[in-house]
């Protein structure tokens, strides 16, 4: 007997000898790469910095994330040592990278860097996990973090809350951009995890009703330099 | 009487006359469809997006063995390693086999529609594993003992006093009439799952080809959790699941959330290449992907509906359909439920037992104007009602359509038949029909015209 996957091959060669129809389309099909072509059908991410900065705003607020702008990394570094007071953190693990460093030196509770690997559990107590990230799409209102880049898979999805650190370079106007763009960074060895963070966790399963933090974080914080 | 369109019958029967479930069922749908219009607001042109999704499906699905060639070429490379199913029952063994030899004890699962396919737990549970479903409406669901009422939102029937009296008994925890409590006391219970399961199983939302990762939608973080703290990652996916290149995602990713839950993009959209990396702090140390056929290659050889595959399972069809509002998820009988389910389900599962699901239907069209990818939903119902008539024709079949092509082949007679009809009508009308009970239960027969249509039109271009 073949294996599965040759007698699955065999199958799907078979099957597409006959030719299906092209989809009903409203239009006539275009040319080119789909994010290209579907841009000015998409949801606006904005033509200009400003534009796209005030789209993200609008965004992030709907979706119950907090953004908070700051003009430089020392403003940055008090903000987010308000932030753990007035949430009262005790304990917040972060990502190792020149621009967090300082933040976590700045915080007056226990801090940890998870860099180097981590007990989950001690993880999973913390309150707060700091991290970059890779990109911000203002259309949607995501935040790309990753593996390499962002302290793991675990630090932006098992603390309580996320506060992600960033400049305002960071923000792309829509998702093409920021796919194209992580393509263009990291080539044929992507991360073993890029994740489109859209808000803060969230579940509608009990009567289709709204609530924050099902699994993940409750709270998400994006602090934008610059 | 056990077979599927008995089963059918009597469930949707029971389901359909309960005013108060279907009220529930269109309150929570409510908050759906203000949102969905508010978001497809946001689109400059919905109906070109569609067109744009459609097609990215479309040339996927049709060069389906170079695709996935590619997908799963690029998979290996990242360090993940593919296994191929024919079926589900070699699906299962699969997953028994990397359970076995990682001498497993505990695993936690996020929603896996496809693992529902299959009947994964039971042969896992069958098997001596703790398996946990983390995703809070298929906990609640497992925890009920009952499949998901929708593949998207799996316990939307399921009141939340029902919820806290369930999880006081299974749990313990104090009742409670607050969805926010009981989203909490599930989130306390599963947190130490994840960090104690020695497997994460996942489902996969895309396969991309171009890269090799495989992407995953969810809102409550429960997949990058299973995702994240487990030894070893276990993605199950149906082989349609792939697009050639990462760029496609651009649009399906905010489609699908926008579709199926009415948001700008899904909390979570995450794309996995492979174990964890010797640069990266965390995540498994093996990464197993098992792709299904499970008669997707069947479905694939019928071109005419071979545009189902570009499913990608948002559970518009459902959310709109009227069929799907009043007899609700569970009276199907399947995995997928709704419009897409009544298509698929006949391909999967065998035309001649499941064909009453494509007369489930209205045919208003609701469901293909829903659909994101623009699968020619209420169209494929039909053709599975012809394909059934010529597959295995009933007595009645045969003998009305010999009738038919007798009369309408002979002016005269259809002429002599249709003047009888009318003579008789006053009379049919007043006669309980055989054959006819279910339809003529809540219909009436129309009064007699005077004239045919036949002679109407002579009358009037005279």
């Amino acid at each position: 007997m073949p294996d599965a996957r040759s007698d699955i091959f065999a199958r799907i060669r078979e099957a597409l000898k006959v030719k299906a129809p092209r989809p009903h389309l409203k239009g006539e099909p275009v040319a080119g790469m789909t994010s290209t072509v579907a841009k000015p059908w998409l949801p606006d991410g904005g033509e200009t910095t400003e534009a796209s900065l005030t789209i993200l705003a609008e965004q992030l607020a709907r979706l119950k994330a907090v953004l908070i702008r700051v003009p430089d990394q020392s403003s940055a570094v008090k903000a987010i040592a308000e932030l753990s007071v007035a949430k009262q953190w005790k304990k917040v693990a972060y990502h190792g990278h020149a621009s967090t460093r300082p933040v976590a030196a700045g915080l007056g509770c226990e801090t940890w860097e998870v860099d180097a690997g981590f007990d989950k559990q001690k993880l999973e107590s913390c309150d707060a996990g700091l991290t970059t990230c890779e990109a911000i799409v203002a259309q949607l209102g995501a935040i790309l973090v990753s593996s390499t880049g962002s302290g793991g898979r675990a630090l932006s999805i098992l603390p309580h809350a996320h506060v992600v650190l960033a400049e305002v370079t960071q923000v792309v106007p829509d998702l093409g951009s920021a796919l194209a763009l992580a393509r263009a960074r990291h080539g044929d060895r992507m991360p073993s995890m890029l994740s489109f963070i859209t808000g803060p966790s969230r579940t509608g399963d009990i009567e289709r009703i709204l609530v924050l933090g099902a699994h993940g974080p409750k709270e998400l914080y994006l602090v934008l330099v610059g | 009487m056990s077979d599927p369109r008995s089963i059918f019958l009597k469930d949707a029967t029971v389901t359909s006359a309960d005013g108060t479930q279907r009220a529930f069922i269109r309150k929570a749908l409510g908050g759906y469809y203000v949102n969905r219009d508010l978001q497809k607001a946001r689109y400059r042109d919905w109906e070109r997006a569609r067109d744009a999704a459609a097609l990215a499906k479309w040339n996927a699905v049709n060069d389906l063995a170079v695709v996935l060639e590619q997908f799963t070429a690029n998979f290996e490379r990242n360090g993940g390693v593919v296994h191929w199913a024919r079926d589900a029952a070699e699906a299962r063994a699969i997953i028994l086999g990397i359970a076995e030899k990682a001498k497993a004890k505990a695993i936690v699962k996020s929603k896996c529609m496809t693992s529902e396919e299959i009947h994964l737990n039971d042969a896992l549970e069958k098997a001596g594993y703790g398996v946990v479903e983390s995703d809070l409406g298929e906990f609640i669901q497992q925890l009920r003992g009952e499949a998901p009422y929708h593949f998207v939102f799996p316990c939307m029937h399921v009141k939340r006093e029902a919820i806290s009296e369930l999880f006081t008994r299974h749990l313990g925890t104090p009742p409670t009439d607050s969805p926010e409590e009981l989203t909490m006391i599930a989130r306390r219970h599963l947190r130490q799952l994840y960090v104690d399961a020695d497997i994460g199983i996942t489902g996969a939302n895309f396969l991309v080809a171009e890269t090799g990762q495989i992407s995953i939608t969810e809102n409550e973080g429960n997949a990058r959790l299973t995702a994240a703290l487990p030894r070893i990652h276990i993605a199950l996916s149906g082989i349609e699941k792939v697009v050639a290149s990462l760029d496609d995602l651009s649009v399906l990713l905010p489609m699908l959330a926008t579709a199926g839950a009415g948001q700008p993009m899904t909390c979570y959209n995450t794309l996995y290449s492979g174990p964890r990396r010797e640069d990266e702090p965390d995540g498994p140390e093996e990464f197993h992907l098992v792709l299904l056929d499970n008669a997707r290659t069947r479905l694939l050889a019928d071109p005419e509906q071979r545009d189902a595959l570009h499913c990608i399972r948002c559970g518009a069809c459902l959310n709109v359909c009227p069929i799907f509002k009043n007899i609700g998820g569970l009276a199907y009988g399947t995995t997928y439920q709704g419009p897409i389910g009544s298509v698929i389900t006949p391909h999967l599962r065998g035309l001649k037992q499941w064909n009453h699901l494509s007369g489930a239907s209205s045919l208003c069209g609701a469901c293909t104007d829903a659909c994101p990818v623009r699968i020619d939903l209420h169209h494929h119902l039909l053709h599975n009602r012809r394909n059934a008539a010529k597959e295995s024709p009933t007595w009645f079949d045969r003998a009305f359509h010999h009738g038919f092509s007798f009369v309408i082949k002979r002016p005269w007679l259809f002429a002599a038949g249709g003047r009888i009809f009318r003579a008789t009508l006053p009379l049919l009308r007043k006669l309980p029909l055989p054959y006819m009970g279910a339809w003529m239960k809540t219909r009436d027969l129309p009064e007699a015209p005077a004239r045919s249509f036949r002679e109407q039109w002579r009358h009037d271009h005279a």
